[in-house]
């Protein structure tokens, strides 16, 4: 993993601005939920929601690579599993939103813990092919089991009544909803990252013969890094199934495990704000580039390889270099 | 009638043969995967594109050129081999002081693009490619018919598996090879040009490909998704084989299509996934895989 | 050329916006695969075909008519976001096409939520008139139900009197295999047998080498896309259909026939509600298409073009383009297009027309690149449907 460490050094190098929120990073956050409390009266809600959804997912995935340096490649069996959780909750078992979020939160925090459990034998990629390995039988299991509906998924899924009085089905209503929630995931991992634990995680990342030597149990941190990132993941997947009332096969299929990555990576691996960014532009492009079919592909994989060869730190790593404070 | 777990034994020794079949694409698949691991460090996402690649320039050349399959056979590999030895040269080459996962992202992205591409100049529904007069038709074997086509698939994997592992475990060639793995520096100060190697070796890993995707063409749909599946099970039988071990890839990639065979009779619903939970169980007992050395 | 389309779509709006009688302006969004499996069989082609259906319809009606299309990739996520927006900020009027029956579920809710009209051609799922049925719908060309009984019934009465079916492991594949082994059954037939084959799959060897061991007379292929393709052609390969065993395709399309080529397809059965060949008027409407296309069309493409030139007639009688007063109207007024004939608009959403069934021409007996079908049989409109009363459609009642 050295080399994942060696591009994404920059974060943990000042380390004297990681207890506490420094100054910049609170005024960062202010900004953006200036932003998010704004963006419904200029952008598209649903749009905006959507872009909420996959930036709290980047950054969950971003834990447990960024910071975890673990390479997932598997990481849609957690945010479809928890779509799918979510969904049937709210539908079949007349779960209020609130309530039916949380069981997706805590059903993909169980399966990231037990497929953890094992993947995390392993290392670098023999850990991705394992967690693979895994989110294929998931897929499986979703095609198969009756009640995720097939590649029909679970559609008409009631959007309901926020702790049974706040009717959510106006767009505006459930876009508050869902900013809090992305706006509290998103300062749980900042938490995450800045504790004493998110300092430990780190060290392993970049050397885990020491932290061993250490006296570190290094894989107890590594299981509850990979079940916190999959059950921040669930989160954002169960949220998601509740904004477009549908939990699908799209969501658990290994492509979306990759798109994950790519944000990501766009965005800057093991910075705070990065996966944020890289979400925003990716969901952006595949929503304008709908109209013009094959091209979406096709751009999607020239920023894989431009942001591989040219800007591994990604598009906020970058900036943090520029302006030398880490982001 | 005398039955074997419920089954005919013929019929079940013809479903074998047909997993056998279908574990020669997987053999020559990881085989062109765990050279280019083995000495690139590099995961070649790209090779399910690449293969796919093969079946459509096999297209090409029986329409555009008018060159049939026994030609596009040869041809192919080689056309694909040099545009896999530009890739390597503009872009792949960059990457060998990274971490493995920079490659593997790189070349997932390259992925992208060359499915994306085909689509937009093919469309999805796939190109009607004929099978050579000479192979069609098949014998009866008693127990099942089997078609002359499938029983060619059989020999020409494995006469070029044979001879990949022959080229990289008993030539002086394939010794500079697996020096140049071991030690890059070491080989090229006996004036041996260890890029050039390389980029060669890049190249025939995945002709090796290509060359999968011509078998292929008569038999499977000619589409640009062709491969896109196909190489996350691939990926997983080079995994349980050992990355990088040349004789693990193709043992495991036989063994591999026999066990998906036999599922497909007992469970067929359940074929998809046998090589995940396979793959899942033999990284957490050995997690070198089968064949691979210690890591 | 997408591109293209569009704008050339917005000049012909604007041009006939400047005429002195223009009360009405609608938009029509073609939302359906333009990457995907079914790309050949939607994308461009359906878009094209609803212009043609507004240019057809006429400039002097006091109707402008803007086309917009976008690529649903097969997601119900991408295509149920893609509509929202359409209906919320773009001011789209009508959803046209969508294949794919998940996507075409999930279009199927917010068109009736958001009080608009979804004129569906692409989907298969009988459901859209069945139990999820909304009285903002209309389902056009063809849909499971249709396709099993043609197929079906026509086999087990031409002595394909036992089955054996490859059956898509998943939702659609199910559906598709439970219609049609009723209708067997229903005919006096038998089922030997089923697999379930992983979807998608590649090689199918494996279960033909099943089904041919059942000694089923008829292999039934209730799959889609890729799948029929890769089984039709390892049957060929494998002897199943030179042993004696019929291959019924239970959704295909003329374009994968035309992917497969005949040497392979020769002899299949299957049902579609159009062919290009079947008369003057579709022979003439098609070669326009392939003049803009250089394809011929796909049923659904037709479907498409049947839908919105009859969406369009029901504006011009209702007066408005309220969604309401045009579903009364589009279910009040007969069906009239050169492509589907003379039909109607059944309550729950279904347009009843006759089915065809089609058996694939061998090579010697083609006589061009898109010569493909000789019909079999003509099912007429009255039995080509599940009859009203059987849907479970609320509408119904």
């Amino acid at each position: 993993m050295s080399a994942v460490s060696e591009a994404i050094n920059l974060p943990s190098a000042n380390a004297s601005h990681e207890m506490g929120m420094s100054g910049l990073h609170k005024a960062i956050f202010a900004a953006l939920l200036v932003a998010g409390l704004m963006a419904p009266f200029v952008l598209y809600p649903v749009f905006v929601m959507k872009v909420l959804c996959f930036a709290l997912f980047a950054c969950a995935f971003n834990l447990l690579l960024g910071f975890g340096g673990l390479l997932s490649f598997g990481h849609a069996a957690y945010f479809g599993g928890a779509a799918y959780a979510s969904a049937h909750a709210a539908k079949v078992w007349g779960f209020t939103p609130e309530l039916a979020i949380l069981t997706g939160t805590l059903g993909a925090a169980l399966l990231g813990a037990a497929i953890g459990t094992l993947a995390i034998r392993r290392q670098g990629i023999y850990f991705a092919m394992v967690t693979l390995a895994f989110a294929q039988m998931v897929f499986f299991f979703s095609v198969q089991a009756p009640f995720t509906g097939g590649e029909d998924g679970i559609q008409s899924v009631p959007r309901g009544l926020l702790f049974g009085f706040i009717d959510m089905r106006p767009d505006l209503n459930l876009y508050f909803l869902v900013l809090g929630v992305v706006f509290l995931g998103l300062l749980a991992i900042y938490r995450i990252i800045h504790s004493p634990f998110g300092q430990v995680l780190k060290g392993i990342r970049d050397n885990e013969a020491r932290m061993t030597s250490l006296g570190y149990r290094v894989n107890r941190y590594k299981l509850a890094v990979f079940t916190l990132s999959a059950g921040l993941s669930g989160l954002a997947g169960a949220t998601k199934a509740i904004v477009f009332q549908l939990a699908s096969l799209t969501d658990v299929y290994w492509t979306m495990s990759g798109e994950v990555v790519l944000m990501t990576l766009l965005g800057g691996m093991g910075t705070v704000f990065g996966p944020i960014v890289g979400a925003t532009v990716i969901v952006s492009l595949q929503n304008y580039l709908a109209t013009f079919g094959d091209w979406v592909t096709i751009v999607q994989g020239v920023i894989f390889v431009v942001a591989v060869l040219l800007f591994r730190e990604g598009i906020v790593g970058v900036i943090a270099k520029l302006i030398r404070k880490p982001l | 009638m005398f039955e074997l777990l419920g089954i005919p034994p013929q019929a079940l020794f013809g479903q074998l043969l047909l997993g056998l079949i279908n574990g020669s694409f997987y053999a020559i698949l990881s085989l062109g995967l765990a050279i280019i691991f083995g000495l690139l460090n590099i995961i070649n996402f790209t090779h399910g594109a690449q293969y796919m690649m093969g079946a459509f320039a096999a297209w090409m050349l029986l329409n555009y050129l008018g060159i049939p399959y026994w030609g596009a056979l040869i041809v192919a590999p080689i056309v694909v081999g040099a545009v896999g030895i530009v890739l390597e040269r503009l872009l792949i080459s960059r990457l060998y002081h990274l971490d493995h996962l920079y490659g593997l992202l790189l070349t997932f992205g390259l992925a992208l693009i060359a499915t994306g591409v085909f689509r937009n100049f093919y469309g999805i529904s796939g190109l009607p490619y004929g099978m050579p007069s000479q192979l069609s038709g098949g014998q009866n074997l008693g127990f099942m018919f089997m078609p002359n086509y499938r029983g060619w698939v059989i020999v020409a994997s494995l006469v070029v598996c044979f001879a990949t592992w022959f080229i990289i475990e008993r030539t002086r060639l394939g010794a500079y090879l697996r020096a140049a793995t071991e030690n890059p520096t070491m080989v090229g100060a006996f004036g041996i040009n260890v890029p050039r190697l390389i980029t060669l070796t890049y190249g025939f890993g995945v002709g090796l490909a290509a060359f999968a995707g011509v078998l292929a063409a008569p038999i499977y749909n000619v589409n640009p998704n062709m491969g896109a599946d196909l190489i996350i099970v691939v990926f997983a039988v080079v995994v349980i084989g050992g990355m990088g071990s040349i004789l693990g890839s193709i043992v495991t990639g036989f063994g591999l299509g026999l066990i998906e065979g036999l599922t497909r009779v007992f469970y067929p619903e359940g074929s998809a996934v046998v090589i995940f939970v396979i793959m899942a169980i033999v990284l957490l007992v050995k997690p070198a895989g089968l064949f691979g050395r210690t890591v | 050329m997408k591109k293209t389309g569009l704008i050339a779509a917005s000049i012909v709006g604007l041009l006939m916006a400047s005429a002195a009688h223009a009360q009405t302006s609608i938009k029509i969004g073609v939302l359906n695969d333009r990457s995907g499996i079914y790309s050949d069989i939607t994308g461009e082609g359906s878009a094209i075909a609803a212009q043609m259906a507004a240019e057809d319809f006429g400039t002097d009606k006091g109707i402008t008519v803007e086309v917009v299309s976008a690529d649903h990739q097969n997601k119900p996520d991408v295509g149920s976001n893609i509509a929202r927006q359409w209906y919320d900020t773009e001011n789209v009027d009508v959803i046209a096409d969508v294949p794919t029956s998940s996507v075409a579920l999930a279009i199927n809710d917010i068109t009736r939520e958001k009080n608009k009209i979804f004129l569906n051609s692409g989907a298969a799922t009988s459901d859209l008139t069945g139990s999820k049925c909304s009285p903002n719908t209309v389902h056009w060309t063809y849909d499971t139900w249709a396709l099993a009984n043609g197929t079906g019934s026509a086999m087990v009465n031409a002595g394909g009197k036992t089955w054996f079916f490859l059956t898509a492991d998943y939702a659609f594949g199910h559906a598709l295999e439970r219609d049609t082994s009723a209708v067997v059954v229903a005919n006096g037939g038998e089922v030997l047998g089923v697999v379930r084959t992983p979807f998608p799959g590649t090689d199918f060897s494996s279960f033909l080498l099943q089904a041919q061991a059942s000694g089923a007379q008829v292999i039934g292929l209730a799959n889609a896309g890729g799948d029929t393709i890769n089984s039709i052609k390892q049957a060929s390969e494998f002897g199943i259909t030179q042993g004696g065993q019929a291959l019924a395709g239970l959704l295909m399309f003329v374009n994968d026939v035309h992917a497969l080529g005949l040497d392979v397809a020769q002899g299949l059965v299957l049902t579609e509600s159009f062919y290009w060949d079947l008369n003057d008027q579709t022979r003439e409407w098609s070669a326009r298409f392939e003049e803009k296309t250089g394809k011929k069309p796909s049923m659904i493409q037709a479907g498409v073009y049947g839908a919105v030139l009859h969406y369009l007639k029901a504006v011009e009688a209702a007066g408005t383009k309220d969604a309401e007063a045009v579903m009364a109207k589009m279910k009040e007024m007969p069906t009239d297009d050169p492509l589907f004939g003379k039909g109607v608009v059944r309550q729950d959403g279904r347009k009843v027309h006759p089915m065809y069934l089609f058996r694939v021409k061998t090579p010697d007996q083609s006589k061009g690149e898109w010569d493909l079908y000789e019909t079999v049989a003509t099912i007429p409109a009255d039995k080509a449907f599940r009859p009203l009363a059987d849907g479970g459609c609320e509408l119904a009642k």
